[in-house]
C-alpha cells in the first residue's frame, strides 16, 4: 500500500488525527475527582457532544448546566468548539463545574413580562382588595389613565411577542434563581406604578397638562418603534440558529441610523419610552422605575460596548454605549 | 446595632458600575465588618498615607466613643438614675455616629477591603436610628431603650475602633481581639433589643403626627407611610439578626478557634 503524498503539514495532521480516536477524561474542577472517562471520542466531536456523553453517565447534570473548561479556573469552552482544535493531547483532560439548575431565557422572559401585563390590568380594572371597596370595578374618569393602560399593555405585549418571534438568544439558559430575582423586579415595580396611576385619587399631569401628555405619547410611540426597529436589525444580523456576532450598522430604516452614534440603541429607545411614560403619568414611582432601569441598562450597554471593542478591531470609534457622546 | 444584610435576593450595585451579588459570608458582623480580621494574610496594604489617615480616623473614633462612655457615666453619677441619660451625650453621639459614614467612602476608595454595600447598610442603619427615629421623635428620647442601645453601641465601637487601630499598627493585643469577638455575644442582642423597643415606642407618635409621611392626592402621585415603614423595618430584624449573629459566632470560632477547641475536647 502506497503512502499518500504529504503535500502540507496540515493535511498530515488531519490525516493522523483521523486515524486516532481521542480519550477524554472529565474531572471535577474543585475536587479534581475523576467524574467520567470517555474513550474512542471522534476528533471532530464538539464540546456539545461531549456534554451529551457526560450527561449519559451523570443524568442529573444536563448539558445546559455543565461548564467544561481546560483549566479549573479558566473560561468555559463553547459548545461549538471542536476537540481536535483545542490545545489538548490525544488524552484530553477537562474540568467540570456545575452551573446549577438552569432555566431557558425564553421561559424567564415570558414569565417576567406576563406579570406586569396582567398585574397592571388588575389595578386598572380596580379588582377588589386593592382600593377601598366603593371603588371596586370602577374606572378612572381621567382619559390619561386609559391612555397609560394602553401604552403599558402595548409595551409588554410587544416584549412578549418579540421574545417569541424576534429575538435570537446567544445562550439557551440562565441560572434558575434569576427568574425569582427578575420577576420580583418587574412584577414589583409594575404593581407599585399601577397602584398609583389607577388610584381613585390619581392627579393627572398638572405642569403642562394636556400638551404634556401629548408630547409624552409621541415620545413613547417614537421610542417603541425605534426599539422594535433595533430588535429587527439585530435579528437580521444573525442567521437562524446561529450565535454569530457582527457589528450592527444603520439600515434603510431611519430608526436604525442611531447606530452611528450608539452601540446599544435598543436601550436608548427603551429609556426614551419610559421617560415618555413618566411624563405622561407624572408619577414618581414611574420615575424611580425609569431611573433604576436606566442604571441597569447603562451597565449592560457598557459591557456590550466593551466586548464589541475587544472583538472587532475596526469598531466605529464615534459610538458611545448608550447615550450619544455622553455615556 | 442593627446591621443590614442583603442576601442573594438583593443584587444592588456595590457601586453604580456593577451589580454585585451579596453573599452572607463576608463582612457581616454587627458593626464588626470584615476589615482586616477575616484573612490577615490577604490584607491589602493601603499605602503609607492611607494607613496614617486610617490610624488617625480610628483613633479619633475610639476617643469619640470614649467621650460618650464617660459622658454616660458622669451623667449617671450626677443624676443618680439611669433615666434620661440620652440628653447628656446627644451631641457627641450624633457627631461620631454620623462620622461613621466616612467608612463607606473608605471602602469605595479601596483603602479598606470591605464591601461598600455591606458597610453602607450597616452605617445607614445606625444613622437611621440616630436621626430618623431617636432625634426625630422627641418623645422616645427619654425611654430606657435608648440607653440600652446607646450603651451597646458605645462599648462595641470602643472595642471595634481600637481593634482597627491596633491592627493597622500591626500590634494587636490578644485581649482586644478576644474582646471584639466575645463581647458581641451580649452586646449584639442588647443593642437589637434597645433598637426594636425604641422603634416600637416611636410608632404611636409617628402615626398620630404623620411624621415623614406623604398622602394622596398630590401632583407626583406618590405616597409614603412612615408608620408602616417602621413596622417593616422591625420585621426585617427577624431574618437579618440571626444570620448576622451566627455569622459572627462562626467568625469567632475561626479567629479564636484553636483555644476553644482544646477546651471542648
Amino acid at each position: 500500500m502506497t503512502r499518500p503524498s504529504l503535500t502540507s503539514d496540515e493535511s498530515f495532521r488531519t490525516l493522523t488525527a483521523k486515524m486516532k480516536h481521542y480519550e477524554v477524561e472529565i474531572l471535577d474542577a474543585k475536587t479534581k475527582d475523576k467524574l467520567c472517562f470517555l474513550d474512542k471520542v471522534e476528533p471532530n466531536a464538539t464540546i456539545g457532544e461531549i456534554k451529551s456523553m457526560f450527561h449519559k453517565s451523570h443524568p442529573q447534570w444536563y448539558p445546559a448546566r455543565q461548564s467544561i473548561r481546560l483549566d479549573p479556573k479558566g473560561k468555559s469552552l463553547k459548545d461549538e468548539d471542536v476537540l481536535q482544535h483545542l490545545p489538548v493531547g490525544t488524552t484530553a483532560t477537562f474540568y467540570f463545574r456545575d452551573l446549577g439548575a438552569q432555566i431557558s431565557w425564553v421561559t424567564v422572559f415570558l414569565t417576567e413580562y406576563a406579570g406586569p401585563l396582567l398585574l397592571y390590568l388588575m389595578f386598572y380594572f380596580r379588582v377588589p382588595f386593592i382600593y377601598a371597596p366603593k371603588y371596586d370595578f370602577t374606572t378612572s374618569k381621567h382619559w390619561v389613565v386609559h391612555l397609560a393602560c394602553m401604552c403599558h399593555s402595548f409595551h409588554y405585549l410587544k416584549r412578549l411577542l418579540e421574545t417569541l418571534f424576534v429575538h435570537r438568544f446567544s445562550h439557551g439558559t440562565m441560572p434558575l434563581r434569576n427568574i425569582f430575582k427578575n420577576c420580583t423586579y418587574y412584577w414589583g415595580f409594575a404593581a407599585w406604578m399601577a397602584y398609583y396611576i389607577n388610584h381613585p385619587l390619581y392627579t393627572p399631569p398638572t405642569i403642562y397638562g394636556e400638551q404634556q401628555v401629548r408630547m409624552a405619547l409621541v415620545l413613547f410611540l417614537f421610542c417603541q418603534i425605534g426599539n422594535f426597529s433595533i430588535h429587527i436589525a439585530l435579528r437580521n444580523l444573525r442567521p437562524p440558529g446561529s450565535k454569530t456576532r457582527k457589528i450592527p450598522y444603520p439600515t434603510k430604516n431611519p430608526f436604525t441610523w442611531i447606530f452611528l452614534l450608539v452601540s446599544c440603541p435598543n436601550y436608548t429607545y427603551e429609556l426614551g419610552s419610559w421617560l415618555g411614560f413618566t411624563l405622561m403619568t407624572q408619577c414618581l414611582p414611574v420615575a424611580f422605575f425609569t431611573a433604576v432601569g436606566f442604571i441597569q441598562m447603562t451597565v449592560w450597554a457598557k459591557g456590550k460596548h466593551r466586548s464589541y471593542l475587544k472583538e472587532f478591531r475596526d469598531y466605529p470609534p464615534l459610538r458611545s454605549p448608550i447615550l450619544p457622546f455622553i455615556l | 446595632m442593627i446591621n443590614w444584610q442583603w442576601t442573594a435576593k438583593c443584587n444592588m450595585a456595590s457601586g453604580i458600575a456593577k451589580w454585585v451579588s451579596v453573599m452572607s459570608a463576608p463582612a457581616m458582623g454587627t458593626t464588626k465588618t470584615a476589615h482586616s480580621d477575616l484573612a490577615p494574610k490577604k490584607k491589602k496594604g493601603p499605602g503609607a498615607l492611607a494607613t496614617a489617615y486610617l490610624v488617625i480616623y480610628n483613633v479619633v473614633m475610639t476617643a469619640g466613643w470614649l467621650v460618650i462612655a464617660v459622658g454616660l457615666v458622669r451623667a449617671y453619677l450626677a443624676r443618680g438614675s439611669y433615666h434620661g441619660l440620652y440628653y447628656s451625650i446627644e451631641k457627641p453621639l450624633k457627631f461620631f455616629q454620623t462620622g461613621a459614614l466616612l467608612e463607606i467612602l473608605h471602602c469605595a476608595v479601596g483603602i479598606v477591603p470591605s464591601s461598600v454595600v455591606l458597610t453602607g447598610f450597616q452605617v445607614f442603619s445606625r444613622v437611621f436610628l440616630t436621626w430618623a427615629v431617636t432625634h426625630s421623635v422627641r418623645e422616645v428620647q427619654s425611654e430606657d431603650s435608648v440607653l440600652l442601645f446607646v450603651s451597646a453601641w458605645t462599648l462595641t465601637e470602643i472595642i471595634r475602633y481600637s481593634f482597627y487601630t491596633f491592627s493597622l499598627l500591626n500590634h494587636l493585643p490578644y485581649l482586644i481581639k478576644w474582646a471584639r469577638y466575645t463581647f458581641f455575644l451580649v452586646l449584639y442582642p442588647m443593642g437589637v433589643t434597645g433598637e426594636l423597643l425604641t422603634v416600637y415606642a416611636a410608632l404611636p407618635y409617628v402615626q398620630k403626627t404623620g411624621l415623614y409621611s406623604i398622602t394622596l392626592p398630590n401632583k407626583y402621585n406618590f405616597s409614603f407611610d412612615y408608620h408602616t415603614f417602621l413596622i417593616l423595618i422591625m420585621l426585617s430584624y427577624i431574618p437579618l439578626f440571626p444570620q448576622l449573629y451566627f455569622h459572627m459566632m462562626r467568625q469567632r470560632k475561626k479567629v479564636l478557634g484553636h483555644a476553644e477547641e482544646y477546651k471542648t475536647e
